[in-house]
């Protein structure tokens, strides 16, 4: 099993196949559907002005991000009145809703991967090949082990987006993830799709 | 009236925390069938390692708690509107207790409200009287988001599928939602499916069908059949634990039949993930019991 500790190389991301098991360790960030629509509304398309908080967090999260991996994550934290922060159940939540803001969240900020569940789309795909970067596929579910992978709760963004939503800055030790979509094109999902599509054909034939 | 709502927080924290019994052994016997260092197994293995650890630490099996859907079968002469308002501030306690996480947004203005109150539908509280020298009975279901949003509600006859007005109609619409979610929704999980109703009833039902155990006998001979062969056909696509591939992508089927009215014939498919927490209470007297 392969050991990777963030920030992450562009070699390293390369050597990456699917259905490779990985174990990351290191700084990232959770960010979910309220991030990506912030980062595309603010930064990206610029559909918004920035206020002087949204810049502040910009600047704050640009280095943890470069190199580096969001992901896909909506914890229960305890401590939102004392501000010790800790995760008690951290699974990683559907992927699918990022699609349209994925790839170029990933080269905006030159991220390395994203790690969620279910994949992503052809859009990300492409995006993958580009920055380059991967899709890292956490065990739905898994939330109590997973939270147990976070050493600590650096700090937390956005935090009036919601605890679910929040930006949390974690720092974490050997987090199972499986590589499903790599930098080469290949992608888990859609074998899958593809088998399952033939079978389900099949199957739709018999009366 | 007795106030039950530290009894409904144990409930909360049961549910959320402990996986059923019959869940846990039907995903220890898929675990057995996967290819050995197969990602389906490595998948099955992380499950049912984090299943142990959050009954032993008593945090969430998974961190989406989703929507809590209470079932209250209560004995005539009790009060809905107290037994609700005890369920109610049951869900924010638990909440504050990280036995739940904050899951009620507004909608419309986007705030979490933070300590997951919702609105007259969030928690969902469904009541029904029964005879006074009965139990009351509280039923907890706790459905995620992820699962949820893979279900799907059609109409018969479906054109496109070559789907009519029959169980042969019934059957390819939910392989085609099995084969659609592609095991988003958390696979290997569990249909629901509920047949008749208008769309409301339809998809109320749907979730009801999931309140019996892992290979529960369906009463209807022809309902039985269906539901071990929809089992079996969704498991011929291949699509597996999480989408990676493998032999198990649904660990159970179960269907309801309603009544309609004759120009609709809505089929609900409502997905539930592996993470399928449902636990009871019994409160007979005094004297509270937890299945």
């Amino acid at each position: 099993m392969k050991k990777l500790t963030l920030p992450i190389s562009d070699e390293d991301i390369r050597a990456l196949k699917v259905g490779e098991t990985v174990l990351l360790s290191g700084v990232m960030m959770t960010g979910r559907d309220a991030v990506h629509k912030w980062m595309n509304d603010a930064f990206l398309a610029k559909k918004v002005e920035p206020t002087e908080d949204d810049l502040a967090v910009y600047e704050a999260i640009k280095p943890i991000l470069d190199g580096g991996i969001i992901y896909h994550c909506g914890p229960v934290v305890s401590g939102d009145e004392t501000g010790e922060y800790k995760f008690i159940a951290a699974g990683p939540t559907t992927s699918i809703r990022e699609e349209p803001y994925q790839a170029d969240v990933m080269k905006h900020f030159n991220l390395k991967g994203v790690i969620g569940k279910g994949g992503m789309e052809a859009k990300t795909l492409q995006g993958c090949m580009d920055t380059p970067a991967v899709y890292f596929h956490a065990i739905g579910g898994a939330a109590s082990l997973i939270a147990q992978s976070v050493q600590e709760v650096l700090t937390v963004h956005k935090l009036d987006f919601g605890v679910p939503e929040a930006m949390w800055v974690i720092d974490v030790k050997d987090f199972p993830v499986v590589v499903t979509m790599d930098s080469h094109g290949g992608s888990q999902h859609e074998t899958v799709n593809e088998k399952s599509k033939k079978v389900l054909e099949e199957l739709m034939q018999k009366s | 009236m007795q106030d039950l709502t530290q009894e409904i927080l144990e409930l909360i924290r049961r549910t959320s925390t402990d996986l059923p019994a019959d869940v846990e052994a039907k995903l220890r016997a898929s675990y057995a069938d996967e290819e050995p260092g197969s990602a389906a197994q490595g998948a099955l293995d992380t499950i049912l390692k984090n299943v142990d650890l959050a009954r032993k630490n008593s945090t969430p099996i998974c961190q989406d708690t989703g929507t809590p859907l209470f079932y209250v079968h209560y004995p005539e002469g009790m009060s809905t509107r107290k037994l609700k308002k005890q369920i109610q501030d049951a869900v924010v306690q638990s909440t504050k207790k990280s036995y739940l996480r904050p899951n009620s947004v507004n909608a419309v203005t986007g705030t979490n409200t933070g300590d997951n109150s919702g609105d007259e539908h969030y928690p969902t509280i469904h009541f029904e009287e029964v005879d006074e020298n009965l139990p009351l009975t509280i039923e907890l279901m706790l459905k995620g988001g992820g699962c949820e949003n893979v279900g799907a509600q059609y109409k018969l006859p479906n054109v496109k599928m070559g789907a009519g007005r029959d169980l042969a109609g019934v059957r390819k619409v939910v392989l085609d939602a099995v084969h659609q979610a592609q095991g988003k929704g958390c696979a290997p999980g569990v249909l629901g499916v509920a047949i008749g109703g208008d769309r409301g009833a339809s998809y109320l039902a749907s979730k009801e069908a999931l309140l019996t155990k892992i290979g529960a006998e369906n009463p209807d001979p022809e309902l039985e059949a269906m539901e071990k062969e929809l089992t079996e056909e969704s498991n011929q696509m291949g699509i597996g634990p999480m989408g990676f591939g493998g032999k198990t992508t649904v660990l159970d089927t179960k269907i309801k039949g309603l009544h309609r009215v004759p120009a609709s014939y809505f089929v609900s498919v409502s997905y539930m993930c592996w993470a399928y927490r449902r636990r009871k209470m019994t409160v007979m007297d005094s004297e509270v019991s937890y299945d």
